[in-house]
């Protein structure tokens, strides 16, 4: 789970880690209210959507006056925001960051994330900061630092220092930066993250060590412990049909193109979307009923798919290990019925009682194309959206 | 022989008392499995299915016999289940539990690296010697005793490989799911190793998908290490960048991690692949053609 620079920044704030003051506005007025009760000779006016690369698509204004202030919110509230990240079709912006001006001595990049090859988070660091670190990996490695954290010890003060030296942080400031790292350790553990990342961590005209930006994400397993982070998801980030998915425990995400999936199982599901283009068709979207597949679970799955206006059939696929083909054949038919199916559908079944379910889906009496391998079922699902056109 | 569990392994069911659970004990008992005994907290003393239940692992280690456990604990508590085991000193643990917060299992990864227990999964669908034993969530009847090991991050698409294979007559040793979980026990390099050493498997499945860099690992360690020969699929050519595909650990961030990168890493080390899921069967028989008598050896299904 994602949320905004500056829930993060609050956050952030609450564990001791220092970040720029400033609040969040919805509309222009609250905007230069927020301004009037900032210190500053001028003020960053940031537009808060959960893709990166805000700065470069023109998301981030500087102003020098209150006026200044509400025609920038003027400009971003309502606009719509395209980066690297979110595009083609970008993101409207709804919250605004009105922050005060920073005396940005240097730049840097940190981050904790946890690291797949060592089963243990790392903190990773670099002197490029405000650059995309991807890029940095690729063009200036040696550049890039990272300490390997004991979940047994947490961040040692050591580990933090190090670090702080190995990115070139000026000696009179490093404990302040070990200080903030070592904060910010305890924020990933405490908040369950799966991202803590600042880009860019700043050095200050009067000798501070600020995290000028502030990119968190939540570990989707955690949530259930983690009541407040819950409370800062923002269902206008998220994509309608995935959160409907999410209260019927079924697993989705939406694609671009035309053929509706239901699949068990997320690897069978991944293997389904290649197949489909493998020979030429376009998934409309990931979609894992799960191991049980029952009517009521099919039905739902069926409404979000059809819930897509692009789609115009669907493939469904379902390896029927203990759950018997004959009962996931009723459920299919059931749910046809329920929602009224329209489009044309195959169905491909295997495992326990396969005939049995092919036999039911016959003798429904609904224009249901059976298959017998995936390969096949996409092949004739793409075949009869080519027919109907 | 096959590898990790056979005939004769005594298994524990951690979490016994919960209907998915009980749902699955039944299974593996009627596939053979020697189910010895149940863990749930406050309900020892009490029998399920005719399984006796203990509080705690060390107590039904010790009462039974037993050397390994699968734990269908929910995922709350399922790190803590997987302690319990490795505390305990079972040989193995088999979790088969999904959505444990990765920082539970990094825990885990740390706990046991000082243990003798060796963790399969979390978020797995366990592992099955054929017509022996079956520990886990799989459909029993699909596997059939023969010499092809498989090895898998994904459940579902376990099933649609072996099930390929025992239609075209090929039978399996052992089937082991790893778990679609981005911190977890053993890798595919671990597995490998088992199926390189065991005199059974004469052949290996290797099914990866998108996310992190086992796959590309293991094609290294066998290219400098495999005597046998290994086909390949990797799911997720067309999952978008950034999402994460159902498995928490199936995910392409940063432009790593992702299904071609896999692929040509696999090519690389002369493993063929399946274009589809369809064709890993057919894959797996074409390859062991290449080897004298082997496609016949390996044809065990009636």
């Amino acid at each position: 789970m994602n949320i905004h620079e500056y829930q993060g920044k609050q956050i952030f704030r609450d564990a001791g880690v220092n970040v720029p003051n400033g609040q969040v506005a919805l509309t222009p007025d609250e905007a230069v209210e927020v301004a009037k009760t900032l210190n500053s000779e001028v003020y960053v006016v940031k537009a808060q959507i959960h893709a990166g690369g805000r700065g470069k698509a023109g998301g981030v204004k500087i102003a020098k006056n209150y006026d200044e202030v509400r025609a920038f919110a003027e400009e971003l509230l309502g606009s719509t925001l395209i980066t690297h990240q979110n595009g083609p079709d970008g993101t409207e912006v709804r919250r605004l960051l009105i922050e005060e001006g920073c005396d940005i001595k240097d730049e840097y990049y940190i981050s904790f994330v946890v690291d797949r090859a060592t089963n243990r988070v790392v903190l990773m660091g670099s002197e490029e900061g405000g650059m995309d670190i991807e890029e940095v990996a690729e063009k200036t490695p040696e550049k890039i630092f990272k300490e390997v954290v004991d979940p047994a010890t947490g961040l040692l003060p050591f580990q933090a220092r190090r670090l702080a030296f190995n990115i070139n942080i000026p000696t009179e400031l490093i404990n302040k930066a070990a200080k903030l790292l070592l904060s910010l350790y305890d924020v990933f553990v405490e908040k369950d993250c799966s991202i803590v990342e600042i880009n860019p961590l700043v050095t200050t005209g009067d000798g501070d060590v600020m995290a000028l930006d502030a990119k968190l994400n939540f570990d989707e397993n955690a949530l259930y412990r983690q009541k407040e982070v819950l409370e800062l998801r923002d269902f206008d980030e998220e994509d309608p049909k995935e959160i409907e998915a999410s209260k019927f425990d079924l697993s989705y995400i939406a694609l671009d193109g035309n053929i509706g999936c239901m699949v068990n199982g997320a690897g069978l599901a991944m293997a389904t979307m290649d197949t489909i283009n493998h020979f030429g068709g376009k998934p409309a979207n990931f979609l894992d009923v799960g191991g049980g597949a029952t009517a009521e679970k099919v039905t739902e799955a069926f409404k979000l798919i059809l819930s897509d206006e692009n789609v115009e059939g669907i493939f469904v696929n379902i390896f029927g290990g203990i759950m018997r083909c004959d009962v996931i054949a009723e459920g299919v038919v059931e749910a046809v019925h329920n929602v009224g199916l329209e489009i044309p559908l195959v169905v491909r079944l295997e495992g326990t009682n396969v005939d049995k379910g092919k036999e039911i889906l016959r003798e429904s009496g609904l224009a249901i194309t059976p298959a017998s391998t995936m390969a096949e079922g996409a092949q004739k699902i793409i075949a009869l959206l080519d027919e109907s056109k | 022989m096959a590898v990790f569990v056979d005939k004769d392994t005594k298994v524990i069911v951690q979490g016994i008392t919960g209907s998915t659970a009980l749902f699955h004990t039944k299974q593996m008992l009627e596939y053979g499995t020697k189910i010895v005994a149940g863990v749930t907290p406050g309900k020892g003393g009490q029998e399920v299915e005719g399984v006796p239940v203990f509080n705690t692992v060390e107590e039904a280690k010790e009462k039974t016999g037993a050397t390994v456990s699968v734990v269908y604990v929910p995922a709350p508590f399922a790190a803590d289940s997987i302690m319990e085991a490795a505390d305990a000193e079972l040989d193995l643990v088999i979790c088969i539990t999904e959505h444990i917060p990765v920082l539970d299992m990094v825990k885990v990864v740390k706990y046991l690296e000082d243990k003798k227990t060796r963790l399969v999964g979390p978020n797995c669908p366990g592992i099955i010697t054929a017509d022996e034993t079956k520990i886990g969530i799989m459909p029993g009847y699909i596997h059939k005793k023969g010499h092809v090991g498989v090895v898998s991050r994904s459940g579902t698409l376990t099933y649609e490989a072996v099930h390929q294979l025992t239609e075209e007559g090929i039978g399996q040793t052992t089937a082991v799911g790893i778990g679609g979980d981005p911190v977890n026990g053993t890798d595919f390099i671990d597995v490998l190793k088992a199926f390189n050493e065991d005199p059974e498997t004469l052949a290996v499945v290797m099914i990866g998908e998108i996310g992190g860099t086992a796959e590309e690992e293991a094609a290294e360690w066998i290219k400098a290490n495999m005597t046998k020969p290994v086909v390949g699929f990797i799911g997720g050519q067309t999952a978008p960048p950034g999402k994460r595909m159902g498995h928490a650990g199936a995910i392409i961030s940063g432009g790593k991690g992702t299904a071609a990168e896999k692929i040509k890493a696999l090519n690389a080390a002369g493993i063929e692949t399946a274009e589809t899921p369809s064709v890993i069967g057919e894959t797996l028989i074409n390859r062991i053609k290449k080897e004298d008598g082997l496609y016949e050896k390996c044809l065990t299904v009636k």
